[in-house]
C-alpha cells in the first residue's frame, strides 16, 4: 500500500478509517502501529510482572535459607514441599526470570512498544511498510510468551539450565529435569520468538529507510529512531545466529547428534554421542548473546535522550557524536563476544583480541554518558516522572557500565566470571538501565499511546522505590562477588567464606520485595489513567518531534491531512531569539526568522542571504 | 467535595473491614468439619461479589477527582485477593491455618500501606488546592521537591559507596596466595580507583546538574548543541586510560595462560575430574604422570574411567583434598565427567572451566600456606576452598572440595597415606580381563 493512497484517504474521511472496525479487528488482529505497540507493552508489562514475581520467590530463599514458608506450598505445590523451594525449581525461577527479562520485557516489550509507537510517528510515516508482517511479529511474540509460561505446567518442570542453556546441561534430560520437556518448550518459545524479531526487524529497517516523511533526511531524525534503526540491525544479523544455535540443540536432544555432545558418563551412563564440543553452542549463543545486551540497551539510550533533551529544554548536546557513538557500539557488539568465554579453555590469544575489542567499546558508551550530562549542564530541567526515569537510566548505566571494565579484563574476568560480581554488573548496565529507559519512554509516550496523562504523583512514588529498590539490591552485589561468591547458588549455607552475607542477602531481599510492591503504584497508574487518566493536550511535553503534531485521538493514518514536512532537526529547544522555548520539526524556518542562525542552512546561499537581509532590516545581528 | 472525601474515606474502610474478616474466614472454617468449609467458601464468594460492588461504588464516587487512582490501588488488590483466598481455601487443605492468616496479615499491612499513601496523596491534593485557591500556588513547587530529593540521592549515595567500600569491602576483599594473584590484585585495584572516581565524579555532575539546574520561573536553558573540542577530549581521555589497562591486562593474562614449555613439564602434574555433584582429584604418583582416561571405560568400581592398559596409571593417587605444596609450580589439568562444570578457587584466583571432551589447564604457584593464612585471617578454622561455578544441576551450590596448601615435607607425609586409584579388586580384574584378552589373541594367532 502506498502512502499516497492512504493519505489520499485520511484526507477525505477525516479521522474515519475506510475499513469498517471490528473489536477483533481493531483489538486483537490489528495492523495499526499504535495498536500493535499497546499489545506489545501490556503483554511486556505482564511478562515483567511474571518474571519478577519469580525473582522474588528466589530472593525468599537466598535470604531465608533455613525457613520454611508454607504459603509457598499453596502456590508452587510440590515444587516448593514443606515451604522451601527445591533447589532444581531455584534453577528454573533464575532460567525463566532471566529469558523472560531478557528476550520477552526487555527486547520486545521494550524494541516491539517502541519501535511500533514511534518509527511511524516520528519520520512522518502512515504506518509500517508491512503492517501485516508487523501483525505477525506481536502474535509469534505473544505464542512464544503462552508456551514459555505453559513449561510451567510441565511434569518435570520449566526449563533450568540458566538462561544461556549451555549444554550437555540442557541437553542430556538426565542430569536435570528441567532439561526434559521444559526444555523443549523453552527451545521451542525461543525460536518463534526470534522469528518475531526478524520480522519487527525487516520492517523497521525497511520503514526507517524508505518511508521517511519529505525533508526528514537521515541526519534530521531524532536519536530514538537511530537508536531503532540499528538496534534492527543488530537483531537482524544476531538472531539468526541463535536459531541456528537452538536448531542444532533440538537437533542434539531429539534425533541423536553430537553437535555439541561428547565424551559423556551422564549419572553413570556412558552416551554415544561423539566429536561435538559444547563450546561451539557457547560460540553461536554468545555471538547473538553480546550483540543482545545492546539490543536491549540501545533503544534504552535513545529514548532516554530524547527525554533529558526535552525536558531539559537545551539540544541534545553533541548530536552527531550521540549517533556516530550508536554507529560505533553497533559495529563493535559484534566482536566482543568472547569476552563471555574466557575461562572456557578456548585459546588464550584469542582471548587477549577480545579484551582488546571489549574495551574499546567502552569509549563511545562513555562518550554517551558524558553527553547526557552536558546536556543537563546549564538546562532548565523539568520534573516529569519520565525525566526523573531518564536520570536513573544514566545513572545506572554509568555505574553498571565501570564495572564492564573489569570483566572486560581477560585477567580480572578469571576471579570475576560467574560470581555475583557478574550478576550485579548486568542487572545494572542492561536491566535496570532498559527498564529504566523503557519506563521513561512509557511516562513519555503515554499521552500518545492512550491519549491521558498519568498520575505524576504516583510517578514520583513508583521512581523513588524503583530507583533505591535497584541500587539496594544490586550494588550489595558487587562485594560477594569479589569475595567469590558464584551466581545460580542456591544456598549460601555450605560454605563458611559466604555465611557472612546472609545478612546483605537479607536487605537485598526485602529491599526487592519494597521495590517489587511498587511496582503496584505504577500497574495502578499504567491501567487506571488508561480509563480515569486526565484528557492529554495534543503536545503536553512541548516536544518537537513529529508525533506531537497527531491529534489526541487515533486513527489508522495518523495524520488526518497532509503528513507534515520537516525543516529543522528534532533539538530547538531554547533557541534564542525564540519566543518559546521549543520550535516543531515542522516549522519552517522562514517562520522563525528572529531565531535563525546561519548555520542552519548548511551552507545555502540563498537562505543565507535572505536571513541576512532579514536581519540587518531588523537590527538582528546574526553570527556568522 | 467534602462529600466526596467522606465517600472515599468510607469505602476504603469498608473495603478493609471486610478483607480483614476474609482473613477471619478460612481460619474459621478450618476449625469446623468439611461440610462447613463448603459453606465458608461459599459466603467468602458472596462476600467477594460484595466488595466488588464497593469498588464499583468507589469508583463512581470518586470519579472526577484528580488523583482517584489512588484508591483504585487499595480496592484492586482487595478484590484480587479475596479472589485468590476461596480459591485456595477449597483446594488445599491439609496447610495449617495458621499459614493463611500470616498470609492474610501481610496482604492487610500492605493495604494499609496503600491506604496510609492514598490518604497523604489526597491530603497534598487537598494542600495545593487551597493554595490554588488563594493563588499562592507555586507550580514549579513539586519540581524543585524532585530536585533537592535527587540532592538527597546523591548524598546517600555517596554514603553508601563509602559504606559500602569500608565495610563490604573489607568482608569481601582477601589478598591473593599465589604468584600470578598478585598481579591480578594490584591490576585490581587500579582498576577500582579509576572506575570508583569516575563513578563518583560523574554522579556528582549527574545528580548536581540536576539540581542546579532545576527549572525555574523566566528562566531560559542555554542553548548549546555541541562543542567538538570537549567531545574529543572525552572521546581521547576515556581512550587512552583504557589503552593503559588494555595493555596492562594483555601482557597479565598472557604471562598467566602462555607458559613456556619447560616449566609445564617442571610442573606438579593435577588432574581434576568434576561430575555431578563432586570433584575427583588425581595426582600422578611416584613416575610424576598420569595415566590416561578414556570415558568408555566407565564402571561402577572405575567411576573414574581410568585405562589401566595405560601403566602410568596403575601408581595413579586419589587425593581426598587438594594439598599443594607451597612455592612449587602446580599444573592442573581440569576435565569432566558429565556436563560443563568450573574449577574456581577464589583465594587463588584460579578458574577455568571443566568441559567435557576437552581438558584445560591452569599453572599457577601458591604462595602462603593454610597454617599462615589462618593466623593471617585470625580464624583457625580457616580453608582455601574450591568451588564449582558453571550452573550443573541441583547440588550445584555444595560442589566443593578442600584445598589445603602445606610445606613441602606435609605434602610429601601426605601423599603417602592416600590411596590409589589401582585398587585390589580392580587389579584383580584387571588380570582376569587381560588373560582373556590374551586368550583370544591367541586363539586367533593360531
Amino acid at each position: 500500500m502506498s502512502s499516497t493512497v492512504i493519505s489520499h484517504d485520511a484526507a477525505h474521511h477525516g479521522s474515519h478509517d475506510h475499513h469498517h472496525e471490528t473489536f477483533l479487528t481493531k483489538y486483537i488482529f490489528s495492523q495499526d502501529h499504535k495498536m500493535i505497540a499497546k499489545q506489545f507493552l501490556i503483554t511486556g508489562i505482564i511478562m515483567a510482572v511474571f518474571a519478577m514475581l519469580l525473582s522474588i520467590l528466589f530472593r525468599i530463599q537466598l535470604a531465608w535459607p533455613d525457613k520454611d514458608f508454607p504459603i509457598l506450598e499453596v502456590f508452587l505445590g510440590k515444587w516448593a514441599e514443606g515451604g522451601r523451594i527445591k533447589p532444581e525449581f531455584f534453577l528454573s525461577l533464575v532460567t525463566i526470570h532471566g529469558t523472560m527479562m531478557v528476550f520477552f520485557v526487555l527486547t520486545a516489550g521494550l524494541s516491539g512498544t517502541f519501535s511500533n509507537l514511534l518509527i511511524p510517528y516520528q519520520i512522518g510515516a502512515r504506518d509500517m511498510a508491512s503492517p501485516f508482517m508487523n501483525m505477525l511479529s506481536y502474535w509469534f511474540f505473544f505464542i512464544a510468551c503462552v508456551i514459555m509460561i505453559a513449561s510451567f505446567f510441565v511434569e518435570s518442570g520449566p526449563a533450568s539450565a540458566g538462561w544461556t542453556i549451555y549444554p550437555p546441561l540442557s541437553a542430556v534430560p538426565t542430569s536435570i529435569s528441567g532439561s526434559g520437556l521444559g526444555m523443549t518448550l523453552w527451545l521451542i518459545s525461543m525460536t518463534l520468538f526470534i522469528a518475531s524479531q526478524v520480522m519487527g526487524g525487516v520492517n523497521y529497517i525497511s520503514t526507517i529507510l524508505n518511508m521517511r516523511t519529505k525533508g526528514m533526511d537521515l541526519w534530521r531524525m531524532p536519536l530514538t529512531i537511530w537508536s531503532f534503526f540499528l538496534t534492527a540491525i543488530v537483531g537482524l544479523l544476531s538472531f539468526p545466529v541463535l536459531v541456528s544455535a537452538v536448531v542444532l540443540l533440538i537437533f542434539d536432544r531429539s534425533f541423536g547428534t553430537s553437535f555439541y555432545l561428547s565424551d559423556l558418563v551422564v549419572q553413570g551412563q556412558i552416551l554415544p554421542n561423539e566429536g561435538g564440543s559444547p563450546i561451539l553452542f557457547q560460540h553461536l549463543f554468545w555471538f547473538l548473546g553480546h550483540p543482545e545486551v545492546y539490543i536491549v540497551v540501545m533503544p534504552a539510550l535513545g529514548l532516554t535522550s530524547e527525554v533529558i533533551s526535552t525536558n531539559s529544554r537545551k539540544p541534545i548536546f553533541g548530536y552527531h557524536a550521540m549517533v556516530y557513538s550508536l554507529v560505533g557500539i553497533t559495529v563493535l557488539s559484534f566482536i566482543v563476544w568472547g569476552h563471555h568465554m574466557f575461562v572456557t579453555g578456548m585459546n588464550p590469544f584469542l582471548g587477549g583480541v577480545f579484551m582488546i575489542t571489549t574495551l574499546i567499546i567502552a569509549v563511545p558508551s562513555a562518550v554517551k554518558a558524558f553527553n547526557y550530562i552536558a546536556t543537563l549542564w546549564r538546562g532548565n530541567i523539568r520534573f516529569t516522572p519520565a525525566m526523573l526515569f531518564a536520570i536513573g537510566m544514566v545513572s545506572f548505566f554509568v555505574s553498571g557500565g565501570v564495572t564492564g571494565i573489569f570483566l572486560g579484563n581477560a585477567a580480572l574476568d578469571i576471579n570475576l566470571h560467574d560470581t555475583y560480581f557478574v550478576v550485579a554488573h548486568f542487572h545494572l548496565v542492561m536491566g535496570s538501565a532498559s527498564i529504566f529507559g523503557m519506563l521513561c519512554g512509557v511516562y513519555h509516550w503515554y499521552p500518545k499511546m492512550f491519549g491521558r496523562m498519568m498520575s505524576t504523583k504516583l510517578g514520583y512514588l513508583h521512581f523513588w522505590l524503583t530507583f533505591l529498590g535497584a541500587y539496594l539490591v544490586f550494588f550489595p552485589m558487587h562485594f560477594m562477588g569479589i569475595d567469590g561468591v558464584p551466581r545460580r547458588y542456591y544456598a549460601f549455607t555450605e560454605f563458611p567464606f559466604m555465611e557472612k552475607w546472609i545478612s546483605v542477602n537479607i536487605l537485598v531481599t526485602w529491599a526487592a520485595i519494597v521495590a517489587g510492591l511498587g511496582q503496584v503504584a505504577f500497574l495502578v497508574n499504567f491501567f487506571g489513567s488508561i480509563w480515569r487518566g486526565k484528557k492529554a493536550t495534543q503536545n503536553p511535553w512541548k516536544s518537537n518531534t513529529l508525533e506531537w503534531t497527531t491529534p489526541v485521538e487515533h486513527f489508522h493514518g495518523n495524520w488526518p491531512g497532509e503528513i507534515p514536512t520537516v525543516h529543522r532537526w528534532p533539538y530547538d529547544y531554547s533557541k534564542p531569539g525564540h519566543d518559546e522555548d521549543f520550535i516543531p520539526q515542522d516549522v519552517p524556518y522562514s517562520h522563525t526568522m528572529s531565531s535563525n542562525s546561519y548555520h542552519d542552512f548548511e551552507g545555502d546561499e540563498e537562505a543565507i542571504a535572505i536571513q541576512r537581509a532579514w536581519n540587518k532590516e531588523n537590527n538582528r545581528s546574526g553570527e556568522e | 467535595m467534602k462529600l466526596k472525601i467522606n465517600n472515599r474515606f468510607r469505602s476504603i474502610l469498608g473495603c478493609l473491614l471486610l478483607t480483614s474478616i476474609f482473613f477471619a474466614g478460612p481460619v474459621l472454617a478450618f476449625q469446623q468439619d468439611t461440610v462447613v468449609v463448603d459453606t465458608t467458601a461459599g459466603e467468602e464468594t458472596s462476600m467477594a461479589v460484595g466488595v466488588e460492588s464497593v469498588v464499583a461504588d468507589t469508583a463512581t464516587s470518586v470519579d472526577g477527582i484528580a488523583n482517584g487512582a489512588d484508591s483504585t490501588a487499595v480496592v484492586g488488590t482487595s478484590s484480587g485477593d479475596t479472589a485468590n483466598a476461596s480459591s485456595t481455601a477449597a483446594e488445599v487443605k491439609q496447610i495449617d491455618p495458621q499459614v493463611y492468616k500470616d498470609f492474610f496479615y501481610y496482604v492487610l499491612l500492605f493495604l494499609v500501606i496503600c491506604t496510609v499513601i492514598a490518604v497523604i496523596g489526597k491530603v497534598i491534593s487537598i494542600y495545593e488546592l487551597t493554595h490554588k485557591m488563594n493563588g499562592r500556588y507555586n507550580p514549579l513547587a513539586g519540581n524543585t521537591l524532585q530536585a533537592v530529593l535527587l540532592l538527597l540521592f546523591l548524598i546517600f549515595f555517596l554514603w553508601g559507596v563509602y559504606y559500602s567500600y569500608t565495610v563490604w569491602g573489607n568482608w569481601s576483599w582477601r589478598d591473593a596466595v599465589t604468584e600470578h594473584g598478585e598481579k591480578i590484585d594490584t591490576m585490581f585495584i587500579i582498576t577500582t580507583v579509576i572506575t570508583t572516581f569516575v563513578m563518583i565524579v560523574v554522579h556528582i555532575l549527574l545528580l548536581g546538574f540536576a539540581y542546579i539546574y532545576r527549572m525555574r520561573a523566566n528562566s531560559k536553558a542555554y542553548f548549546y548543541p555541541h562543542n567538538d573540542t570537549i567531545e574529543k577530549i572525552w572521546t581521547i581521555v576515556p581512550a587512552v586510560v583504557l589503552t593503559v589497562l588494555v595493555l596492562f591486562g594483555f601482557f597479565t593474562w598472557r604471562t598467566i595462560t602462555s607458559i613456556p614449555e619447560d616449566l609445564q613439564k617442571s610442573a606438579l602434574q593435577v588432574e581434576v575430574l568434576g561430575e555431578q555433584f563432586m570433584w575427583r582429584v588425581r595426582y600422578p604418583g611416584s613416575d610424576g604422570e598420569i595415566g590416561k582416561r578414556n570415558y568408555k571405560l566407565t564402571t561402577a568400581e572405575n567411576p573414574y574411567g581410568i585405562d589401566f592398559n595405560d601403566k602410568n596409571s596403575w601408581d595413579d593417587i586419589s587425593g581426598e583434598h587438594i594439598v599443594l605444596p607451597v612455592g612449587r609450580s602446580v599444573r592442573f589439568h581440569i576435565i569432566s565427567k558429565d556436563i560443563i562444570h568450573s574449577f574456581y578457587i577464589p583465594d587463588f584466583r584460579v578458574q577455568i572451566n571443566a568441559v567435557p571432551g576437552m581438558t584445560n589447564y591452569f599453572q599457577f604457584t601458591p604462595t602462603v600456606t593454610t597454617e599462615e593464612m589462618r593466623d593471617r585471617m585470625n580464624d583457625p578454622k580457616y580453608d582455601y576452598v574450591m568451588l564449582c561455578n558453571k550452573i550443573c544441576g541441583s547440588a550445584h551450590y555444595n560442589m566443593q572440595k578442600k584445598v589445603v596448601v602445606v610445606t613441602e615435607a606435609e605434602y610429601k607425609q601426605w601423599l603417602s597415606t592416600q590411596s590409589k586409584y589401582f585398587t585390589e579388586d580392580l587389579q584383580k580384574e584387571f588380570a582376569q580381563q587381560s588373560k582373556e584378552v590374551e586368550g583370544i589373541t591367541t586363539a586367533s594367532l593360531n
